[in-house]
């Protein structure tokens, strides 16, 4: 692993970091909502170069990782039966269902093809009139334009064989219940940069000032983050409590309106349950009423499957920053990724995976 | 999935109704779904997600983000999620 010293942008991180130790003057908790922000923090050690009075609590952020067992469950009941082809993002394949993951029902015969776009999926519908073709609709805002177009062009196109199985969840609510949850140490947030380049950042005013906490739009590259950082502290520092974007070139206010749209046409806000959380109300989006009949779950009657997650695993402990990967028992011991016990050490985005490739072993402090 | 990757639109064309542009990241070259930037031109750069372009981003950007994911060998990840994917190539039949 390199580390962010020996990058061409060591300078400026360093003088970044430099301004955040002259700024702080007590110990601030900050959640990083994004899991490819926890990524990049991990992966260049952009936590080490911040002084001991700031702390980095790793979100909820990762779509892989707080999809409800259940959701998987349904996906490999459906997956299985005959005539189905099975669309997903890769990174979906290796998740734990309450028995197997999707990549041993493919090896058991199912049809289970990773598609880099929902657009993919719809394509394959196309080609197979006579196959029922299901895409795994999981992800935060940021992959809502793309599953709520996939449906829109089928229905236009009149795809009779094309469903999703929809698990969508979003990062307000979530921020919502992280803030009123007990025990909650978090003090600001940066928000998820990719989300907001879709939804803008016109929500989060109101949940700034509602929850009394400071919201920086960040980036997820090492100078976006120390910037990001930056700014929360100095707000933190100051008692202000407001939506800062630190990652205008990307992020604007209104976000992207055409995006907004078509998911306001396709989409509607529903109850979901987060992996390793619990229910958060108005957290996710299903189809809306002139879509339903694109609804995997109708199609296929896969019946609520209640599963036990395993009893090693604390990824929901993990998931709402009240643990770090390493602090868990079974990290890199019965858990690593390639025997994980819990989404976050599956995915990409995951905070326990993050730790595992990074050789995080050792809590912070041992 | 949320890894979006930058990158340069170099054409623009319809497929079913809906606007699509061949873009080129770092060298792999994926059929796009334009129709969420109505405004962007051949020669921008966009970013991406599951095969969406969502935000444009002006190309010192694009170029710092390429190569801080190059720095990060994040851009194998995020190229190995364009190349990985069956079909792998839409550039024959767009949606
Ligand atoms: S290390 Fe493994 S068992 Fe522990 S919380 Fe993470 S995923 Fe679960």
């Amino acid at each position: 692993m390199k580390h962010l010293a020996e990058y061409r942008d060591a300078d400026t991180a360093q003088r970044l970091a430099a301004e955040i130790r002259r700024i702080v003057t007590r110990p601030w908790a900050i959640m990083e909502v994004c899991g490819g922000q926890t990524h990049s923090i991990i992966r260049n050690g952009v936590d080490q170069l911040l002084p001991p009075e700031v702390e980095l609590i790793h979100g909820p952020g990762c779509p892989v990782c707080v999809t409800p067992l259940e959701t998987i469950d349904k996906a490999l009941a459906i997956a299985v039966q005959p005539g189905v082809i099975f669309c997903s993002f890769g990174d979906m394949l290796r998740v734990p269902g309450s028995r197997e993951n999707l990549v041993s029902a493919k090896g058991r015969g199912a049809d289970v093809r990773v598609v880099y776009s929902p657009l993919d999926a719809v394509k394959l519908a196309r080609e197979h009139p006579d196959r029922q073709v299901v895409f795994l609709a999981i992800g935060f805002e940021t992959t809502a334009p793309a599953n709520a177009m996939a449906v829109k062009l089928a229905a236009r196109q009149g795809l009779g064989n094309f469903s999703m199985l929809v698990s969508h969840v979003l990062v307000p609510p979530a921020i919502e219940a992280i803030m009123r949850s007990p025990g909650n140490r978090v003090q600001a947030f940066l928000a998820a940069g990719h989300v907001c380049s879709v939804m803008g950042t016109w929500q989060y005013p109101p949940l700034a000032g509602r929850l009394r906490v400071p919201i920086v739009v960040t980036g997820f590259e090492p100078l976006d983050l120390l910037e990001g950082i930056r700014l929360t502290v100095l707000q933190l520092e100051a008692g202000r409590h407001e939506v800062e974007n630190a990652y205008a070139r990307v992020v604007s206010e209104r976000g992207n309106e055409p995006a907004q749209e078509v998911i306001a046409e396709v989409f509607e806000a529903v109850d979901r349950a987060w992996r390793g959380i619990g229910v958060i109300p108005a957290s996710g989006w299903r189809l809306a009423k002139g879509y339903r009949e694109f609804d995997a779950e109708r199609r296929f009657a896969v019946g609520h499957v209640t599963a036990a997650e395993s009893p090693l695993c604390r990824s929901g402990e993990v998931l709402r920053g009240t643990l770090k990967p390493n602090q868990c028992p079974a990290f890199g011991q019965e858990c690593t990724p390639r025997t994980p016990l819990g989404a976050t050490m599956v995915s990409s985005e995951g905070a326990c995976a993050a730790y595992f490739h990074s050789g995080r072993f050792a809590p912070a402090g041992s | 999935m949320c890894l979006a990757v930058p990158g340069q639109v170099e054409s623009i064309h319809e497929a079913n109704g809906m606007r699509m542009g061949r873009v080129n990241f770092g060298g792999v070259i994926k059929e796009i779904c334009l129709a969420y930037l109505p405004d962007v031109a051949v020669g921008d750069y966009t970013i991406v997600h599951v095969g969406f372009a969502i935000s444009k981003i002006d190309e010192a950007s694009a170029r710092a983000t390429l190569q801080t994911f190059a720095d990060l060998g994040l851009l194998e990840e995020g190229l190995a999620d364009l190349r990985d994917s069956e079909p792998a190539d839409l550039a024959n039949d767009a949606p």
